[in-house]
């Protein structure tokens, strides 16, 4: 019985717990995509760049409220420069449409031609933002660390193993429930929320019943953008700030909004989590968790490791290449990708 | 003295080639028009000429006395038209109450009263209020364009070929409700492909042939006429 309770714990420290807080930047961020996705009909590949401005805002604004002695302790200051950060990106992403997106809108450009300006804006604000804070990495949170130590675990429970919640994975947690249901609501009780899933399903009909579309984008580009701030800034939290990483990251978070379907808000949120506990489940080593479970006759000798972490981004290329040949409209039946 | 709404002398088409060549189409409030015709005439094309969604090179589009060629479509729903198309008429993925709700977007009030009407107008609306609009039957997806168009309270009503793809129960149930809301005083202009059933119920009818009016005239004087009945009755 402790065994099992040992072994879950270490999966729960290893694997459940970091999965879950991953899959929430994910979700968020593939919440953006998607809403994008559905409004304005093209892949915004600028997106991750677009988190990438939002941490970097999110740490500009820490760097000024730590000068002036402004804090939340026990909680990270980056809380406090969440708004700051949520801002500064939706005015560029606002900034972006205007200068560079509508430009084709109004031409009616093929969605692949916006699919290929998108690449440009995200090259382009990937310079701005180096240029602005620099490629290094920065560790920007200075809250309290745990939220329960091993230590403090071990001695509460007297398990061998010991469970680590970290402060920034409960955040993550649970801003992205809020998040989550707070664009679950705006989409489905709100006028503007309707408003937008009538502009998303039939275009020419939400026109013939008075949608105002410069409306409905301009909406899109806040939540996108800020729903993009808030995942860039809680990534960054989690892990540290290093530009290079939203690039990466960009693949899991399509991805995600592949799999559950592009143009489907809970397509991505499911999305996000498949993709992030394929990931970690795929390249944990088990080890530590057979021994717990099997007898002493049946432990295995190597790491029990399905692949080696390198491979971490391979998992995201899998699946979104399965779900493309298996079921392109993704597991929610959004719009073919 | 136009008609409440009219359509004059209209030229036009997509590209090069005109589609309307000198079409005129009138309805007044209170009364049923029908385009009817073959194949390739011009009836949907005439249709979107009415409502702005094609450019005219000649001719004139005027409602109550104002001339409104130049307007767009969202400008005419402004004004008191309202259309609805043969296809992607509903949106598929909101409910029935969305549906209605969306087609009451310009109305600053009195939006609650306009949907209770269209439910007594529809009552199967009611029953599969939320219910996504997608996944009701034909007929049933009619009835909620129909009621989304006139969430607008609208003074002219444009149908294109309601009863496309419905069974004959059904499209004599909708023509009853179509005639019913006529007869509240708004102008309705419909295309259909289901011409004798639809001339019956037709105060004004248009034969439309390769963009011209062939023959026009109240619906029953139509179908007692024996060239309109050979020609596009099948006898």
């Amino acid at each position: 019985m402790e065994n099992l309770a040992n072994a879950l714990v270490v999966l729960s420290n290893f694997v459940i717990i970091p999965a879950l807080a991953y899959g929430s930047q994910l979700a968020l961020g593939a919440l953006g995509v998607t809403i994008i996705v559905a409004v304005l009909r093209f892949s915004n590949f600028a997106h991750g760049e677009l988190m990438s401005f939002g941490a970097m805002s999110a740490v500009f604004a820490v760097w000024v409220l730590q000068w002036l002695g402004i804090s939340i302790a026990p909680l990270s200051t980056a809380l406090l420069a969440l708004p700051v950060a949520i801002v500064m990106t939706v005015a560029i992403a606002l900034l972006t449409d205007r200068f560079v997106y509508r430009f084709y809108r109004v031409r009616k450009a093929d969605t692949v031609v916006l699919l290929i300006v998108s690449i440009g804006v995200m090259l382009a604000m990937a310079g701005i933002i180096r240029f602005a804070i620099g490629p290094d990495d920065r560790v920007f949170d200075d809250g309290v660390r745990f939220i329960i130590s091993v230590a403090d675990f071990k001695a509460l429970t007297g398990l061998k193993e010991g469970l680590a919640i970290r402060t920034s994975q409960a955040i993550t947690i649970v801003m992205a429930v809020l998040c989550v249901g707070f664009v679950f609501w705006l989409l489905k009780y709100t006028r503007i929320g309707k408003m937008m899933r009538a502009y998303s399903d039939n275009e020419d009909l939400a026109l013939l019943s008075g949608v105002n579309p410069d409306q409905i984008v301009r909406w899109a580009w806040v939540l996108a953008a800020t729903l993009a701030a808030i995942a860039g800034t809680l990534y960054g939290l989690d892990k540290s700030f290093k530009p290079i990483v939203f690039q990466q990251l960009l693949l899991p978070i399509f991805a995600a909004a592949i799999v559950g379907g592009l143009g489907s808000p809970v397509g991505a949120v499911a999305g996000g989590m498949i993709v992030a506990f394929s990931e970690i489940a795929l390249t944990y080593s088990y080890k530590k968790v057979a021994t717990y479970l099997l007898p002493e006759a049946l432990q295995p000798d190597g790491m029990l490791q399905l692949l080696s972490t390198n491979y971490k981004y391979a998992v995201s290329f899998i699946i979104l290449v399965a779900v493309l040949l298996v079921r392109p409209n993704g597991l929610f039946n959004g719009r073919p990708s | 003295m136009t008609a409440f709404l009219s359509g004059t002398n209209m030229v036009g088409g997509y590209g090069v080639v005109d589609i309307l060549r000198g079409c005129t189409i009138e309805v007044e409030s209170g009364q049923v028009a029908v385009i009817v015709g073959p194949n390739g005439a011009g009836k949907s094309t005439g249709m979107k000429a009415l409502f702005g969604m094609l450019k005219l090179r000649q001719g004139t589009v005027t409602l109550a006395g104002e001339d409104i060629t130049a307007l767009t479509p969202q400008a005419r729903v402004a004004k008191g038209m309202s259309f609805v198309p043969q296809t992607d008429n509903v949106f598929a993925s909101m409910t029935v109450e969305e549906n209605l709700e969306m087609g009451g977007l310009t109305q600053r009030e009195g939006v609650q009263d306009t949907m209770a009407q269209i439910y007594d107008l529809f009552p199967v609306l009611k029953e599969k209020r939320y219910q996504p609009a997608g996944q009701l039957s034909g007929g049933q997806r009619q009835q909620v364009a129909v009621g989304r168009a006139m969430m607008t309270r609208p003074k002219v009503l444009m149908l294109d070929e309601p009863t496309a793809g419905v069974s004959p129960v059904v499209m004599d149930d909708l023509f009853d409700r179509i005639i019913d809301i006529a007869r509240s005083g708004v102008a309705v202009l419909m295309v259909e492909q289901n011409a004798r059933q639809a001339l019956q119920i037709a105060d004004r009818g248009y034969v439309l042939v390769q963009g011209e009016n062939r023959y026009s005239g109240s619906g029953p004087e139509l179908l007692r006429q024996e060239d309109v009945r050979k020609s596009f009755l099948g006898g």
